[in-house]
């Protein structure tokens, strides 16, 4: 018979290779799943993986999108990974990021038309600031009610929608333009526009904002106490407890960076490739960066290279809407299927199979 | 009976249609719990249930096979997740958030050829009398059966946890699942059988939605109706008639906010409907705290991964 033994240390190899191998199960089910849809496999999967970069067509466009879109994807893993290893559960970043644009655009718009330098970083700093606001709903309900933060900050995701939908309507629309919903195009004003910084190239502040993110996340994790104390509520939480670390200390902190990484790319967002403040602003970013932490390992550097795997199935998505006319949705069930399959695969890393004849005494 | 332009009879008529969605999704999610695991894909669940009994009632012209595909689809989508966590032993948070992002989509591409069209009518219950009698009538006898439905499962549902062998096993598997194992208990069987009663009851929750409370399909349709009923679960302390209750106070609030927008308050629409999603974290920060917590009574082996290493 069959059954799963349990290892004494999980398996360092399959912790590595288990990505690698989620993507190609992935991009096998995916084919199967297009052709299911009447639609040729091989070229579908060309599409999504290999034409935003390789192809001479559509490269020189789609290339500087592949930084555009995993920037964010980046920035707001790397918060929610530190939170996940010392399992603590933020899943409304999305609404971290809603609040962070929300934020930085109000800054922007209270100045409008001054020109100023001091304007563009006073707007990350409101950013972040929204988006650590936001976490703290969460954070302080669990530390001073033990309310559960998993619910919290994921039913936060829908007020947070809802605020955008408001500020688009209300507040925040552009008087020059009545009767439309959205604010004035924040790429119009150049105090406060996050431009690229090299024409042509997709980097704007946050693909830096990212960079320094991850690089900050890395020594902290690797070097700093406080990264250690992470890791040691994760794995072994009474450990920890008689080890002096502070689990509402913790929660405040994971939450905190979280939802301050998450407010700065959508305040990023907001003022470079998004524009301006619409209803339709959130494009699940958010959400996303929960399965690139997960198929980044929770570490920084995995997180890189998963966030632009991530970004690249939204170009790769995108185009084969125009050229295929597969289904956007298609795109969700893909980086759902990602998941599973690695969650799936994982339990190789903790159990070996093994198989006796018999029964087993 | 009127309240301004409110008629009371309607407003009781409409609480009971908008509850019944979240309880049935409730109710399911609770069993789940009772027997010690987490699944938090109700959402998932739930607009996959929308989707294949809307499209199973386009097709079949039948509402009765619609509710009884989205029970197969809600449960096809839980066996996933019993694959993964009963089988693989992953991690029951991640495992359930994956099943949410992964119905969404799946649902959304298969539903593509189907916005927009209008399901088959799910009729009245037919009561006789009862239905005539004045108020009552109007408020509590003129339902479609799955509201009646919903009800009596709370019953069995309560009366099975309560009374029967199984259920005792159920909860035993629950609170300690070491000890039921020693027992001699099928820890998994039981487990892997509460997830897909959890992920029937979530798609029939669904295809509330999508053939009789709304009655349309629109991708990502629950707008978080899953996530409510996870929070209604805490909020119940994992007891049925509690949750029915709280099901039918967070009808109320929905259909009372509906009712302010329709009366035209000068409050934003937008504000009005954030109302539903802060009141559950209202509920659910009083009920976690202070002296309601000891009575939470949360099953003594949640969200704990069982593996019996001989």
């Amino acid at each position: 018979m069959i059954w799963l033994e349990k290892r004494k240390e999980p398996s360092k190899f399959w912790r590595i290779a288990n990505p690698f191998l989620a993507v190609a199960l992935t991009m096998l089910a995916g084919g199967i799943m297009f052709a299911m849809l009447g639609k040729d496999p091989v070229a579908a999967i060309r599409l999504i993986f290999f034409d935003p970069i390789f192809s001479e067509t559509f490269g020189s466009y789609s290339r500087p999108q592949l930084l555009i879109k995993s920037a964010p994807l980046i920035l707001i893993a790397v918060g929610l990974a530190i939170g996940f290893k010392a399992n603590i559960w933020n899943i409304g970043a999305e609404g971290q990021y809603i609040i962070g644009a929300l934020f930085g655009a109000g800054v922007a718009l209270l100045f409008f038309p001054q020109p100023g330098w001091y304007i563009f970083p006073l707007m990350v700093l409101a950013g972040a600031f929204g988006g650590f606001l936001w976490a703290m709903i969460p954070a302080i309900l669990k530390t001073r009610f033990n309310t559960n933060e998993i619910l919290v900050s994921l039913l936060l995701v829908y007020v947070a929608e809802k605020i955008l939908a408001a500020m688009a309507l209300g507040l925040m629309r552009n008087p020059d333009i009545p009767g439309f919903p959205g604010s004035r195009d924040l790429r119009r004003y150049e105090a406060a526009h996050n431009a690229e910084l090299f024409a042509g190239s997709g980097v704007h502040w946050g693909v830096v904002a990212a960079m320094i993110a991850v690089i900050f996340a890395y020594a902290m994790m690797k070097r700093h106490m406080l990264g250690y104390h992470v890791q040691l509520a994760g794995q072994a939480p009474r450990a920890a407890r008689f080890g002096g670390v502070s689990p509402t200390r913790l929660v405040i902190i994971c939450l905190g960076i979280s939802g301050m990484l998450a407010g700065l790319a959508g305040m990023f967002e907001v003022s470079g490739p998004g524009g301006q403040v619409r209803i339709e602003f959130a494009s699940g970013y958010g959400f996303t960066a929960i399965i690139v932490a997960f198929l980044g390992r929770l570490n920084p550097i995995g997180i890189v290279f998963a966030g632009l795997l991530l970004g690249l199935t939204y170009i790769g998505g995108e185009l084969s809407q125009m050229m295929l006319q597969l289904p956007s949705a298609s795109i969700q069930v893909f980086q759902g299927m990602l998941l599973f399959f690695l969650l799936a695969l994982d339990f190789q890393t903790n159990y070996r199979l093994r198989l006796t004849r018999g029964v087993r005494t | 009976m009127m309240i301004g332009s409110i008629n009371i009879a309607v407003l009781l008529a409409a609480l009971m249609v908008a509850a019944t969605p979240i309880l049935l999704a409730a109710i399911g999610e609770l069993v789940v719990e009772k027997a010690g695991v987490l699944n938090l894909g109700v959402e998932g669940m739930m607009i996959m249930g929308a989707c294949v009994g809307f499209i199973v009632a386009i097709n079949t012209g039948s509402p009765l096979m619609g509710f009884i595909g989205a029970a197969l689809g809600g449960m096809a989508l839980s066996l996933l997740f019993a694959l993964l966590t009963q089988a693989l032993m992953t991690n029951q948070v991640a495992s359930g958030l994956a099943l949410t992002l992964f119905g969404l989509g799946l649902s959304a591409l298969l539903g593509q050829k189907y916005v927009g069209l209008t399901p088959p009518r799910t009729p009245k219950l037919d009561l006789g009398p009862l239905s005539e009698i004045p108020f009552f009538g109007r408020a509590l006898f003129s339902h479609d059966i799955m509201v009646y439905l919903t009800i009596a499962l709370v019953a069995a549902v309560w009366w099975f946890l309560k009374y029967t062998r199984g259920g005792m096993i159920l909860r035993a598997v629950g609170e300690n699942h070491d000890a039921a194992h020693a027992l001699g208990y099928h820890v998994k069987r039981v487990r892997v059988l509460a997830i897909m009663f959890g992920g029937a009851c979530a798609g029939l929750g669904g295809a509330y939605l999508s053939l009789i409370r709304v009655p349309q399909w629109t991708e990502g349709m629950t707008v978080g109706i899953g996530w409510i009923a996870l929070a209604l679960v805490v909020f119940a302390s994992w007891r049925p008639w509690r949750a029915m209750a709280g099901a039918y106070l967070f009808g109320g609030i929905v259909v009372l906010q509906l009712n302010l927008q329709a009366a035209g308050v000068k409050i934003p629409v937008e504000y009005l409907s954030m109302s539903p999603y802060l009141i559950t974290i209202a509920v659910l920060v009083f009920i976690s705290s202070g002296k309601a917590r000891g009575s939470l009574n949360a099953p003594g082996s949640l969200n704990r991964p069982f593996h019996a290493s001989n």
